[in-house]
């Protein structure tokens, strides 16, 4: 067989954007989890709702660009702040099943309210990426998923030098590792609690905004934390490196699989990879060990 | 050993606190004088850690009350308390693991820097000032006193259990505290270890000027270097004064001693606090 290297190439670019994106909203889980223990499985609804607040704020209520975006990305930082301090907080100490079963109600309850307020008819949200296609070598790539790649980047980078350089950053290692003796040391435990939430929510807020200029916002779109799923459990749960690689990773298996035996194997991959790390290292590539103490 | 003098630092007053239907303190109260050692004693499961952790904010008690230099505690959070000047270790090691010892002591000082995060991003001059004072305070006065220069960029997961509570001391030293609150310092340690450790605590006071309450098992330790003693049983303070009061006060001794010798009351002393940690585990 004949390979063409130059499509490989674009499809891996393809696949790298999405990885990207993958990879951010993995960030914002990892980010909730290592802070709270609280395995999310509303932050695909989470993107979504970021998604709505900016199309009402830009396309809704006519806002520019430019104050739509921060505007949106503001209220989902709120929004994960009170999600925090009104429905996780009181799960505190609760077994962990049952704050994950409140997430999979929170996700449910997000669905209902986007279908209430916008229908569950697909959106278009307004244009802000240039829509000139970039060209490398011989390789096109959609613009939306260049600049969303890029987006992904620098945010992760931000996020990762301001935790790694920030006392905020320590405190939160500190919470992951041991609550009450963080607690104890002067570490507002709650206060990290909620800026782990609210961080996470205004980072699914941009891969949010990045999706759904990319493929349009639904309420179907909370699919996209599907995969996201499996990003973190392939890459372990509390594992930042474990995100980005493995968003990257399920990123380009999708994007090839995708083209290469057709779109319907694309899930199947996914899915097949989860399926592999779960029998051989289910506590995901990078993730740390649980040691049951009894 | 002289008494510790002056006001008290800490006073504790008619602290209850119940757990659904079991009682876990009945009106404790003592005081702890600035600049003393004051240690903490009683068999398993006479309250000793309830208190520590009503002191430091984990427990809301049901009444009484705690002040600390002159201030109720009351209501307030342990972040605040630890900002106040109140540091403790834990009974169980409590560092965090995935750190080295460096960023485990570091840590300690969280409640009072003031760095912010975008200060911190671009390494602003005052960041950078507040960085470097924390690492030659830490260097020059915690790491070299302690003497734990050797690992300070060990992970702390690998090092020894000895080695382990003096890195929890050192970062419990790198809060500033006023009063350090040690729960069982030397537990598990090995003769050497606890000499170690016992020379540092009474170091801590006389050089450090920080004011000491330990809850401790090993007795040899507690009549040697504490200037004050409260003994607790079923949650209620059953006798309160000098290691040497203590040791004749014949409620102490009618509880759980049953002999008037020193040498043999430390020996019974131990005794009870193994069988007591026996009883523990078997129950």
């Amino acid at each position: 067989m004949n390979i063409d290297w130059w499509l490989l190439f674009e499809i891996s670019l393809a696949g790298l954007g999405t990885g990207g994106l993958y990879a951010l909203t993995a960030l914002a889980f990892v980010m909730i989890y290592k802070a709270t223990r609280v395995v999310n499985l509303a932050i695909g609804e989470m993107l979504m709702i970021s998604a709505y607040i900016f199309f009402a704020f830009s396309a809704g209520m006519g806002l520019p660009i430019w104050l739509a975006i921060p505007g949106a990305l503001l209220v989902s930082g709120v929004f994960g702040a009170l999600v925090e301090r009104t429905i996780i907080r009181p799960m505190l100490g609760e077994s962990p099943i049952s704050s994950f079963m409140v997430t999979v109600g929170l996700s449910s309850i997000l669905v209902g309210l986007v279908e209430l307020i916008w229908t569950a008819d697909q959106q278009r949200l307004p244009e802000f990426l240039p829509s000139k296609p970039i060209q490398i070598g011989e390789a096109f790539v959609s613009p939306k998923i260049f600049y969303g790649f890029w987006v992904a980047v620098l945010l992760i980078a931000l996020v990762l030098l301001v935790f790694r350089f920030w006392r905020g950053g320590v405190a939160l290692r500190a919470t992951a590792s041991d609550q009450a003796a963080a607690y104890s040391m002067g570490i507002n435990v709650p206060r990290v609690f909620s800026l782990a939430w609210a961080a996470a929510a205004v980072i699914a807020g941009v891969a949010g905004i990045v999706v759904g200029s990319i493929g349009g916002i639904s309420s179907a779109m909370g699919v996209f934390g599907l995969s996201v799923l499996v990003v973190v459990i392939f890459g372990g749960l509390d594992s930042v490196l474990g995100a980005l690689v493995g968003g990257i990773a399920v990123g380009l298996i999708e994007a090839l699989t995708g083209f290469y035996l057709g779109g319907e194997y694309k899930i199947l991959a996914t899915f097949g990879l989860l399926l592999l790390i779960l029998l051989l290292r289910p506590y995901g590539l990078f993730g740390t060990r649980e040691i049951e103490r009894l | 050993m002289q008494a510790g003098s002056g006001s008290p630092l800490l006073k504790v007053e008619d602290l209850t606190l119940t757990f659904g239907g079991v009682k876990a303190l009945r009106g404790v109260g003592f005081s702890v004088k600035a600049d003393s050692i004051t240690s903490v004693i009683g068999p398993n499961g006479a309250g000793k850690t309830s208190v520590f952790n009503t002191i430091s904010g984990f427990y809301r008690t049901s009444a009484g009350s705690i002040d600390f230099a002159g201030q109720s505690l009351e209501g307030l959070a342990p972040p605040k308390r630890a900002a106040l000047g109140l540091a403790r270790s834990f009974q169980n090691i409590a560092l965090f693991r995935g750190m080295t010892v460096l960023d485990n002591i570091k840590l300690g000082r969280h409640c009072h820097l003031k760095t912010g995060p975008l200060q911190a991003l671009f390494y602003t001059p005052a960041a950078r000032r507040e960085e470097n004072e924390l690492r030659r305070e830490i260097e020059e006065r915690i790491i070299d006193f302690l003497e734990i220069d050797h690992i300070r960029h060990a992970p702390v997961s690998a090092l020894s259990y000895g080695l382990q509570k003096r890195v929890e001391l050192a970062r419990a030293l790198a809060m500033k505290p006023k009063l350090l609150l040690l729960d069982e310092p030397v537990a598990g340690m090995n003769r050497e270890e606890t000499e170690d450790m016992a020379r540092f605590i009474l170091e801590v006071r006389r050089e450090w000027g920080v004011t000491v309450l330990m809850v401790e098992h090993d007795m040899g330790m507690v009549m040697d270097l504490s200037d004050h003693v409260v003994v607790l049983n079923f949650g209620q303070v059953i006798a309160d004064g000098t290691p040497a009061e203590v040791q004749a006060n014949p409620e102490v001794i009618k509880a759980y001693l049953g002999s008037g010798n020193i040498e043999a009351l430390r020996l019974r002393f131990q005794q009870a606090a193994q069988a007591a940690r026996v009883g523990a585990q078997l129950r």
